[in-house]
């Protein structure tokens, strides 16, 4: 029993086996949302560790991946019926992540194997088919298209080829900018070293996106004390609804 | 100037959320609309999300009604009684409306009924307004050919009982007809999501017969509640209103009502109608044409796994 679950881990985890490790750092791995918040730059550097001196054949390539907190999605398909357009079918997708950026040293194709590709989920659709669940309607497969295909125009999700810079095959950086519409939680980072389109080590870590300050305490307050925030939201409306009228009444007279 | 909205999770330019709270809070003061027809289309327009949209859209109508319905207030141009008579209605129609809503969203055709209702009143009541307004404007044209006020008609309307006066409105009749229609309006603007003011105004000058000057005041008041109560009601059970949203379109909205109550002291209640039945129609033109022209996009996300 024992031996047949070392003999997983160790399928599971070829890169240990190997003499590269990564060392990585963040430029920040705490992302405050204020009020004025507009994007924010991560920058993910690191360093290949080396026991041994650098095996020859496939050169060395880099991919880091960053992924927002995953959530339901309802993807509709629109048709037209008596003359008028009209949602007709729906997918629900179980959970998609909320932002996903993949960016590498090089080409996909020529740095990651197929088969890589399938079991660390790194590529932009096979990160979030893993997420997909059941899906209900038989032909899913252009709705999942239509969701990477709007995320993607939205810039949401993203595949930047060339943006990781490695240096003498052991330093590499890689920036990555935020968008404003940040969903709150814990976006993943993972770094890929990869020879001959596997991996060769990989290293995990996490960037935690908050609220902060005001944001903060009005989203608390609309979540578990929804009656006060409703009063307050209208308690606003209705004092600055009477303050333009007073305003307006003082100007022209 | 980007700024985080925290309920929305959405980053938007605040100019231009003033600003669209101005143009809809101008809209509000000239013609008595809460503008709830217009704010909701232009944020889900701008990328805010519909459940957040519909539910900051009602508490910036409750603003710019407060300022609107004070401004008519000082004109003397509010009739209370007819407000409260109407609000009556108007409680009994949404709670109706809502119910219906729920059964049209079980059968999950909520949106394509929404859309329908919106093309066809807002095109059939701002057609009617047009009409109506371009003949008062011919008669008024023609020298000597004074217009025949037709304030007492006697239909079967007058003969219904439970007869109460409404000095404001120079009316003496039933409360049967207000509350119907007060419930009418109740009923639509649940399930449109809407205060109600584009259908409650043309129903106040043709059904009920009240005079113009009156109706503006008296449909913010009514909206007023309305509005209220959904805004409250949203934040509770749905907890998507967006406060940080809600003071930008308010700030904007203030001030916009109260130029529009200026403008529309100046302006002549025929052109006021014109203007009204123009924007209606092309709401109504707007929605109508999304519906029959091929989508460059067959696909929509919605967040959530409802719906």
């Amino acid at each position: 029993m024992i031996r047949c679950l070392l003999l997983l881990l160790l399928f599971a985890l070829p890169a240990r086996a190997g003499d590269e490790e990564v060392v990585a750092g963040l430029s920040r791995d705490n992302i405050g949302i204020t009020a004025a918040f507009n994007g924010s730059e991560v920058l993910i550097y690191g360093a290949v560790k080396r026991n041994a001196p650098e095996p020859g054949g496939a050169p060395l390539a880099v991919i880091v991946t960053l992924e927002g907190p995953a959530h339901p999605v309802t993807v509709r398909r629109k048709s037209r019926e008596f003359g008028i357009w009209v949602n007709t079918d729906k997918v629900r997708v179980a959970a998609a992540p909320s932002y996903y950026a993949v960016a590498t040293t090089g080409p996909v194709a020529e740095i990651l194997s197929p088969e890589t590709d399938v079991t660390q989920r790194i590529t932009v659709p096979l990160a979030v088919r893993a997420f997909a669940g059941p899906i209900e309607v038989a032909d899913a497969r252009p709705f999942t298209e239509a969701l990477l295909r709007i995320r993607e125009e939205a810039g949401v999700y993203s595949l930047d080829e060339g943006a990781v810079r490695l240096v003498e095959d052991t330093l590499f950086r890689a920036d990555f900018q935020l968008p404003a519409n940040l969903t709150e939680g814990d976006y993943k980072t993972r770094i890929f070293l990869l020879r001959d389109g596997k991996v060769v080590d990989r290293y995990q870590t996490a960037i935690y996106v908050r609220r902060v300050g005001l944001e903060r305490w009005l989203y608390i307050l609309s979540r578990e004390h929804a009656a006060i925030y409703g009063a307050m939201s209208l308690a606003l409306a209705v004092f600055a609804g009477w303050a333009a009228a007073a305003l307006f009444r003082l100007i022209r007279s | 100037m980007q700024i985080y909205l925290p309920i929305a999770e959405v980053s938007v330019n605040a100019f231009l959320l003033l600003g669209l709270g101005g143009i809809v809070g101008l809209l509000s003061g000239l013609f008595g609309v809460g503008g709830g027809f217009l704010i909701t289309p232009l944020l889900f327009f701008i990328g805010i999300p519909p459940s957040v949209a519909v539910a900051t859209g009602a508490n910036q109508v409750v603003a710019s009604s407060v300022s609107g319905v004070l401004a008519q207030f000082k004109r003397k141009a509010v009739d209370v009684p007819m407000g409260i008579v109407l609000q009556l209605g108007g409680l009994a129609g949404s709670a109706l409306g809502i119910w219906v809503f729920n059964r049209l969203t079980k059968l999950g055709q909520i949106d394509l009924v929404v859309q329908l209702a919106y093309v066809l009143f807002l095109g059939s009541i701002g057609l009617l307004m047009l009409q109506e307004a371009v003949r008062a404007i011919r008669r008024a044209r023609k020298p000597g050919a004074r217009p025949h006020v037709k304030r007492h008609q006697h239909l079967w309307v007058h003969k219904l009982p439970l007869k109460m006066k409404f000095r404001t409105s120079g009316l003496y009749i039933s409360v049967i007809p207000p509350v119907l229609v007060g419930m009418a309006v109740g009923v639509l603007a649940a399930i449109m999501g809407v205060g109600g003011g584009f259908i409650m105004v043309p129903a106040m000058i043709y059904l009920l017969g009240m005079p113009t000057k009156v109706v503006i005041g008296t449909s913010l008041f009514q909206i007023l509640f309305v509005s209220a109560f959904t805004t409250l009601m949203h934040a509770i059970t749905n907890q998507s209103v967006d406060v940080m949203l809600a003071l930008l379109l308010i700030i904007g909205g203030v001030i916009g009502a109260q130029i529009g109550s200026q403008l529309g002291g100046r302006l002549k209640a025929e052109q006021l109608r014109i203007l009204l039945a123009l924007l209606v129609i092309a709401v109504a033109a707007k929605l109508g044409l999304d519906l029959l022209i091929r989508p460059a996009e067959l696909f929509s996300l919605f967040a959530g796994g409802r719906g």
